[in-house]
């Protein structure tokens, strides 16, 4: 326990353990300091002043202010739709996959007979590589010969193209990036956070005559705040930033239905290589992302209870 | 939704009354494990469809209705996927970059774990709160200079920007479980030890490593998954087929079309297949680390 007594502080400061303190503390944390400086702080100025250019790599770079930001708000007709495909994405396959590892984790928390057969069943999808997950589910989702209309036709359903269809393929890729998102950590973190819900809670709750929505809603919900934050924010983070699965089954198509933003960036910054309209592109969405998740934090003292201790 | 009731009831609390009946008692319990049941299948099923169909002909690929099990049985599906693409080649790079990326990690994530649990340096706690947020940084804003960085080092097409990153602590994530776990280990010991003149380095090695196995290992599982999962990078750093990672070779093989321009799913589905197996068995293996280390890092402190 390191107590500094202020008084005592500037005293401390200087001292021979102090200075031995903060020259092998940072000698240990070297490495990250300068694989930050490298890899994440340059970088990212380096972006920042990538996108007042016209970078391209082969032509000569000059300065065009915000030109790249007017174009992405006004003239690149792609520039809103992805922003709305991303949105919308997150908007839908967030609370799901909230509400689906939730369930899940409250499912494996009723200890069932052949819990860990459970567990493991639904931890797999999520240890799948976004790639082959991907392939496996342009299989699975084939208008003739794929599973899912298999099983629509013995119910008599005509089953779409999905990937294939404008109107079916975003919900395909939700469909795929929930199947690979709620069984695997999210789930965890909501059954660790059922777990450590201490039982006195409910015990009290029933002597005091509490039904189970009740305990359900006043203690388990509030109880687990701290998980749904968490998971939230994650999974907030993830969605803005799909890539693999949209690249890989349906590359933005049909007919740009699954342009997602971050296929936006990538098409910009490495098929048509104007690095510095991506490099704009790639700091709005920062931009977003910060946005979100500073409204987050704040939001979050009114409905994240912390239990003290 | 009384699941959490029913949990309660279930646990044998002791000395508490339920005030569920027994018919309810049961008839929840149905639910659950159908309800259990519905999911398992759910996630289950297109794993079976991709098994099955790894193993079916092509002729039979696409008849109608489509058949649960194959009639022929044709393994050498599996056999042929190492002939047709540079499937060795792929796993040997993935492997090569899986292995780099799980040593280096440890070694540099550990260090610097080291240095912000264990030393009181100025600006430690503003450093670490810039170690967790570069967690929330989207990978394209700093993407394009990394690739501009590779492409002037000549390592562009290589496996080098998949791997060199790695050494310099890797994943903010596993610096993060780290730490946590480290603070977890008594001081008492480490002081014992400077008294008896010991270095910082051999504090770290005699005494927080050898304690630290369980993390360790968690650490090497997530950096293996991550690695061999990775598509983007891949994607962006790697060119010729030859150097190709796994993920990006299957995706590739997929929409490259063979001599014969003859439909391959089952092929596609038989490397899908073999790609997953590896992250499937550390599962079985390794288990409880995957989620002793999920737990570690979700709780806050």
């Amino acid at each position: 326990m390191n107590v500094t007594v202020s008084a005592h502080k500037s005293r401390w400061r200087f001292s021979k353990t102090a200075i031995r303190q903060n020259v092998l503390g940072y000698l240990w944390i070297s490495p990250w300091l300068i694989g930050f400086a490298i890899f994440i702080f340059g970088p990212m100025i380096a972006s920042i002043g990538f996108s007042f250019t016209n970078y391209r790599i082969i032509n000569e770079t000059r300065w065009i202010g915000l030109e790249n930001y007017t174009y992405a708000f006004f003239e690149d007709d792609l520039f809103w739709p992805s922003l709305a495909i991303t949105f919308y994405f997150m908007l839908v396959s967030v609370p799901l996959g909230l509400l689906g590892s939730l369930l899940l984790a409250l499912l494996l928390n009723q200890r069932l007979r052949g819990e860990s057969i459970f567990r493991t069943f639904y931890f797999l999808p999520s240890l799948t590589p976004a790639a082959a997950a991907a392939i496996l589910w342009v299989w699975i989702l084939h208008p003739e010969a794929g599973l899912v209309n298999y099983l629509l036709s013995l119910i008599g359903i005509d089953g779409p193209t999905w990937l294939g269809s404008t109107k079916w393929a975003l919900p395909s890729i939700i469909m795929i990036t929930l199947w690979t998102g709620i069984g695997g950590g999210r789930m965890i973190i909501f059954l660790a956070g059922l777990q450590s819900v201490p039982q006195e809670l409910y015990e009290s709750a029933e002597i005091d005559g509490a039904g189970s929505w009740a305990k359900f809603r006043s203690i388990t919900i509030p109880m687990i705040s701290p998980a749904v934050f968490f998971n939230m924010i994650l999974g907030i983070i993830a969605a803005l930033q799909v890539f693999t699965t949209a690249y890989i089954t349906t590359r933005g198509g049909p007919g740009r239905a699954t342009w997602f933003f971050a296929l936006h960036i990538y098409t910009n910054a490495f098929e048509y290589f104007d690095m510095g309209y991506a490099s704009a592109l790639a700091i709005v969405l920062f931009f977003i992302l910060l946005i979100f998740t500073i409204i987050q934090l704040r939001l979050s003292d009114r409905w994240v209870y912390y239990a003290a201790g | 939704m009384s699941q959490a009731d029913d949990a309660m009831t279930l646990r044998g609390s002791v000395g508490v009354q339920s005030k569920t009946p027994l018919f309810w008692r049961i008839l929840w319990r149905t639910l659950a494990y159908l309800v259990t049941g519905i999911f398992a299948i759910v996630f289950m099923l297109p794993f079976f469809w991709t098994v099955s169909s790894a193993f079916k002909s092509v002729a039979e690929l696409y008849i109608f209705p489509p058949t649960w099990f194959p009639e022929t049985w044709q393994p050498q599906n599996f056999v042929t996927i190492w002939q047709v693409v540079p499937f060795a080649q792929w796993a040997w790079n993935s492997s090569v970059v899986a292995v780099l990326n799980i040593v280096a990690e440890v070694m540099a994530a550990t260090a610097v774990a080291y240095g912000f649990s264990r030393f009181q340096f100025v600006g430690r706690n503003v450093l670490f709160v810039v170690l967790l947020s570069t967690m929330m940084l989207p990978i394209y804003v700093t993407i394009i200079p990394r690739f501009l960085i590779f492409k002037t080092l000549g390592w562009i097409d290589t496996l080098a920007p998949l791997v060199v990153p790695a050494f310099f602590g890797g994943s903010a994530f596993n610096i993060f479980l780290l730490r946590q776990f480290f603070m977890t280990i008594p001081r008492d010991f480490d002081e014992a030890a400077y008294v008896d003149g010991a270095s910082s380095f051999t504090i770290f090695t005699s005494i927080i490593l050898p304690l630290s196995k369980p993390a360790l290992s968690t650490v090497a599982i997530f950096s293996f998954l991550a690695s061999w999962n990775n598509f983007i990078e891949p994607l962006i750093f790697l060119n010729t087929a030859q150097n190709f990672t796994l993920p990006l070779g299957l995706t590739w093989f997929r929409v490259v079309p063979m001599d014969t321009g003859a439909p391959r799913d089952h092929l596609l589905m038989a490397a899908s297949v073999t790609f997953t197996m590896p992250a499937v068995i550390l599962f079985f293996v390794a288990q409880r680390y995957f989620v002793s280390g999920i737990v570690m890092s979700g709780l806050k402190g």
